[in-house]
């Protein structure tokens, strides 16, 4: 029983890191219709600024800096590229985010190579302990930045003006630009927060019991595609509810390993993906997503 | 109708100097184990596999629009397919291996179908899903292929992978025994570039049917109006399957390829990294035709062995292992920027170069 209330644990926290990366994800969809591949490169690019200054100017002004450099990289993806594209199609523009990941992972895994980095977080390997239960302190740190942040984005979303302007460019592009919102800044600033979220999502997925920053990371972010598709690549509900199935999958699916090793070694990281298979036979277009209607 | 579908132009006033060009071409592309050493036999039939998946792909993606991330599953189907086949049973490496021992050529066309079939498997998801959806559910192909491929280990042999038997048709083998043809020792490359080379020649001829002919039509109907496709009578969601099984077809004929190029098929090589490479065949090549796939096969396969080959030449290359850009990863940012430049200034892919820009600005004029 406490092998299970630890795992749930964990797998939630877990789960709200991968909430945080799909969020991201989601928001880019809702408000450019683009899927962005190259999420996981954003994630990667935080995560090194993170590792590569704190030991200069200590841990939080570097998550800061990681934060804010993820931002202007994924603006800067926005800018430089997507905003030249001209077409209508926007599963080609889905084809180049692939081929600006391809850039950015290339570039990353090679300064990378075959290092570990640490990022310097506070907490190490303390564990806290309640009760019979034991978890380490950085899943709870995970859990409450990612529910924090998530709140705050939500809010944001539902009641600023920055919020309103991104919900009615995703609701109708056409109205909204003559409505006064440009529809430029909406998507810049979408890929900003994607980025941001990213980052912070990095420094958790790197932090104990993962050894720290490696090439592997972007696998490991790889994870909340799933996680955003499973709830539906519109809703941002759907984005927290994927993250935390797929979280939980995850821990449940390593956890007892050991009883399942007729579905051999490594089925944890397979699960998820198994989880999102199952779900889209039955809800093609995920647990929350909007189902496309059309009359003809 | 016919005038919003991409019907293919009659080119009829330029047929010969086109049919001199296609003449030269094949005649080169006989010629050639003649001449080239084994290195550059070994890149091009790289690129001729690599061609015939890109191939399968460009029919999924570049026409139907179903963005596909997960084709190097399917390669890894056919390669691994055709070792299970045509191996025998035995210890390798202190492993015991399963294997059924069949003919050759049965084992490359079983291992063509069981890439099929498993691209069926998956069509209750391929027939329904569309873009990014899609794509994303095809990456857990990716991630199923490795897990089964490593853990599986009496079939595919598991982290080392396995050898891959001999082709061997009608008593010939496609192996190392040399044959000396006009005072040229053949060797496995040389006789295994023609058969790359009729593969790529029946397995181009019949996609390029199928494109030019009813099932094309449906297909691009479905890429640039699924409802009205549907609305007109295409089945669409059954359509998306077929093509999704032709395709891993194609990618399980090049799966075979690479198998008998390699001598030895590894887990690691059917990665991700794979199907995002042949997704950048496509779209560099051009989408939805096959001298686009052709063409980017081509650009993609050979650029990391033109960079590996002449790295001590070229400026900012490095060799592996001594820190700087190596060949691999400078071919990747080449590529990968090549991706970003083709589908921004020059829609329709490489492929598109070779109209004249004269006449193509006269007619966007006009």
């Amino acid at each position: 029983m406490t092998t299970f209330v630890e795992l749930l644990l964990g797998g939630l926290s877990m789960g709200s890191v991968y909430a945080l990366i799909a969020l991201g994800f989601v928001v880019i969809f809702k408000a450019t219709e683009v899927v962005n591949f190259a999420h996981a490169s954003l994630l990667l690019a935080g995560g090194y600024v993170t590792a590569v200054l704190h030991d200069d100017i200590g841990f939080w002004p570097a998550l800061g800096v990681g934060i804010a450099g993820a931002a202007v990289v994924g603006s800067a993806v926005e800018y430089t590229v997507m905003r030249r594209y001209r077409g209508a199609d926007h599963s080609v523009l889905a084809i180049v985010t692939i081929g600006v990941d391809i850039l950015l992972t290339t570039e990353l895994t090679r300064r990378i190579g075959t290092d570990v980095l640490a990022l310097g977080d506070p907490w190490g390997d303390k564990l806290l302990t309640v009760g019979d239960i034991t978890i380490a302190q950085t899943r709870v740190a995970a859990f409450v930045a990612a529910a924090l942040l998530i709140t705050v984005f939500l809010l944001a979303f539902r009641y600023t003006t920055w919020g309103v302007s991104m919900r009615a460019a995703a609701e109708n592009p056409q109205t909204a630009a003559l409505m006064g919102v440009r529809l430029g800044r909406v998507s810049l600033s979408a890929w900003a927060v994607a980025g941001s979220l990213a980052a912070v999502a990095a420094l958790f997925l790197t932090v104990f019991p993962t050894p720290g920053l490696e090439r592997a990371t972007s696998l490991a972010a790889l994870k909340a595609f799933p996680a955003a598709i499973l709830g539906g690549l519109d809703s941002t509900t759907g984005a927290l509810a994927g993250g935390l199935i797929v979280g939980v999958t995850e821990s449940f699916a390593t956890g007892y390993q050991s009883d399942l090793t007729f579905l051999g070694r490594g089925f944890g990281d397979l699960a998820p993906y198994l989880v999102m298979v199952a779900v889209l036979l039955i809800r093609p277009a995920g647990l929350f997503g909007t189902k496309e209607l059309a009359r003809v | 109708m016919s005038d919003t579908t991409h019907a293919p132009a009659k080119a009829a006033p330029h047929r010969t100097p086109r049919a001199y060009l296609w003449l030269a071409g094949s005649l080169l592309l006989l010629a050639l184990p003649f001449y080239l050493d084994r290195f550059w036999l070994q890149a091009g039939l790289f690129a001729m596999a690599a061609a015939i998946g890109a191939i399968g792909l460009n029919l999924l993606t570049g026409a139907t629009g179903q963005l596909s991330m997960g084709h190097s599953f399917f390669l890894a189907v056919g390669a691994y397919g055709y070792c299970v086949f045509a191996g025998e049973s035995g210890e390798e490496n202190g492993r015991q291996l399963t294997g059924l021992g069949l003919p050759t050529w049965l084992a490359v066309v079983l291992a063509v179908l069981l890439a099929g079939a498993a691209g069926g498997l998956f069509s209750p998801i391929a027939g329904r899903l569309r873009g990014a959806y899609l794509g994303i559910a095809t990456l857990a192909l990716i991630f199923i292929g490795q897990h089964v491929l490593f853990n599986a280990g009496d079939l595919t042999g598991g982290f080392n992978g396995r050898d891959v038997p001999v082709l061997s048709l009608f008593g010939f083998d496609f192996d190392d025994t040399e044959v000396v043809i006009a005072a040229v020792p053949f060797g496995s490359s040389e006789k295994l570039w023609y058969a790359g080379l009729f593969a790529l020649l029946v397995g181009g001829l019949f996609a390029r049917g199928v494109l030019r002919g009813r099932p094309g039509r449906a297909m691009n109907a479905i890429r640039d109006h699924r409802i009205a496709a549907g609305v007109m009578g295409v089945p669409v969601a059954r359509y998306r399957a077929a093509v999704f099984v032709l395709s891993s077809m194609y990618a399980g004929l090049a799966g075979v390829l690479i198998a008998l190029i390699f001598q030895r098929t590894v887990p690691d090589y059917f990665g991700m990294i794979l199907a995002l490479e042949y997704l950048a065949m496509i779209v560099i090549g051009g989408l939805g035709t096959v001298a686009g796939a052709v063409v980017g096969a081509a650009f993609v396969a050979l650029l990391p062995q033109l960079l590996t080959h002449y790295s001590d030449s070229l400026p900012l290359v490095a060799d592996p292992g001594s820190g700087g850009v190596t060949p691999g990863e400078a071919s990747r940012y080449l590529y990968g920027a090549a991706i970003v430049a083709v589908v921004l200034f020059l829609p329709g892919g490489l492929t598109r170069l070779s109209v004249p820009m004269v006449r193509r600005f006269s007619r966007e004029k006009s």
